[in-house]
């Protein structure tokens, strides 16, 4: 009906232009020996496979459950991150920040898409975007309860802007009813968005 | 640059399009972008402010209708281009058309992990002390540069509090442009919401930066 099916069978004739872009550009790179494309394959495996969150709620469990480790989170995050096996490129300089009843602590890059990638592996694409990078600042609280975060009225609500090579991570309030909880299981309640401030950490009743 | 990264307290972009577990990436091209991006990275051929300021020196309205891997995309080309890696005409044709130029350094896959975990430090020795204490009030220069700065918009010309004196970073503004390192100390300066909103803001909002002390000024 009106639709004129002659498949030009040309390779590129399903592709976008950024993917015809990407693949033009890695041929040249390529080419002239700039990039091993096994090192490119190994790049994506080991933010796809190895790194994520639940690097930063092994940190957050174990400060949940352990004085000594919180307080040496408090005085060198970034030693007591490297502590536990997260180094490297993107958590080069922590800090941790700590949830209380009075002060709730959230995370943003204004200029660009600054996060603490060994901890919590890469950035959804909504802490990269334009409504969550304007309006952090602006109106937190608003954003906040885009997450379905509802604060009481009187709890601060402090913005880390993260315009410099210092990493943050938020460390958050350990739930109620939690007491007996190894790290292990203290690790399930402690979502990504929980260690970037837009999230609360799980309750005990919803991992059970 | 007053350009379109700067987006802290900008208006109209709409609700936040939070998606459920979230892909770590949204297509094979989007995979290839990032890896290149950090391989070319890792060849030394420029610094890590040298491709923000690539990417922020997108044209605004291209900036702002680009995908985060289309703008690092972007950028990348315009490096290896300014770099004399490649030429534009290479990558209009999408073809190597000339020898390759001198690089530092190629990663090879097995040297993938060492690079990571080295990562890129930015905190150096520095000479002179601290001008700034904890608890100092300070207040942001009011400034704009034509070229790259990590001072946003909206905390230029504003009075705030050292909270934490994180030791001598390298200077962006000027590493970007090629001018060496020349590491500045470096503070988180928290400010209330009123005094970057105003009266109408919630006041009990407050928002930190982390800023080079040339940034700032006693208060």
């Amino acid at each position: 009906m009106g639709h004129d099916h002659h498949h030009d069978h040309d390779d590129h004739s399903h592709l976008s232009q950024i993917e015809l872009r990407v693949r033009a550009l890695e041929s040249i790179l390529v080419e002239k020996g700039y990039v091993d494309p096994a090192a490119i394959d190994a790049l994506v495996e080991t933010y796809e496979v190895k790194v994520g969150p639940r690097n930063g709620a092994k940190v957050v469990a174990k400060a949940w459950a352990d004085p000594a480790y919180r307080e040496w989170l408090r005085t060198d995050a970034t030693a007591a991150i490297a502590s536990l096996g997260f180094i490297g490129r993107q958590g080069e300089h922590m800090v941790a920040v700590e949830n209380t009843p009075d002060e709730h602590n959230m995370v943003v890059c204004t200029l660009c898409s600054c996060y603490p990638w060994p901890v919590l592996g890469l950035p959804p694409v909504w802490y990269k975007s334009a409504p969550y990078r304007s309006r952090a600042v602006l109106d937190p609280r608003a954003v906040l309860a885009e997450f379905g975060v509802h604060l009481p009225e009187t709890t601060r609500i402090r913005v880390w802007d993260s315009t410099a090579e210092v990493r943050y991570l938020v460390i958050p309030m350990r739930p109620e009813g939690t007491e007996g909880m190894n790290e292990e299981a203290l690790a399930e309640l402690v979502t990504r968005d929980s260690m970037i401030g837009t999230g609360l950490a799980r309750q005990p009743e919803a991992v059970r | 640059m007053n350009g379109a990264q700067d987006l802290g307290g900008m208006m109209g972009f709409g609700s936040i399009a939070i998606e459920h577990d979230e892909p770590w990436f949204h297509a094979e091209w989007e995979r290839r972008a990032f890896g290149l991006t950090l391989a070319m990275g890792a060849t030394g051929s420029w610094n890590i402010d040298m491709s923000r300021h690539a990417r922020e020196s997108l044209p605004p309205a291209e900036y702002l209708t680009s995908s985060y891997y289309e703008i690092w995309t972007k950028g990348v080309e315009k490096l290896v281009v300014a770099a004399g890696l490649v030429s534009g005409e290479e990558l209009r044709l999408g073809q190597s058309l000339a020898e390759p130029a001198p690089i530092k350094r190629v990663v090879k896959a097995e040297e993938v992990p060492a690079v990571l975990a080295r990562g890129g430090p930015a905190e150096r020795p520095i000479e002179q002390p601290a001008r700034f204490a904890v608890g100092d009030r300070v207040r942001t220069r009011n400034m704009h540069p034509q070229g790259h700065t990590r001072l946003p918009r909206y905390a230029r010309g504003k009075t705030g509090v050292v909270e934490l004196v994180h030791g001598a970073h390298v200077f962006p503004d000027a590493n970007a442009h090629g001018q060496g390192e020349q590491p500045q100390w470096l503070y988180t300066i928290c400010f209330p919401g009123r005094e970057l909103w105003g009266e109408e803001a919630d006041p009990t909002v407050s928002v930190s930066i982390d800023a080079w002390e040339s940034y700032l000024e006693p208060a």
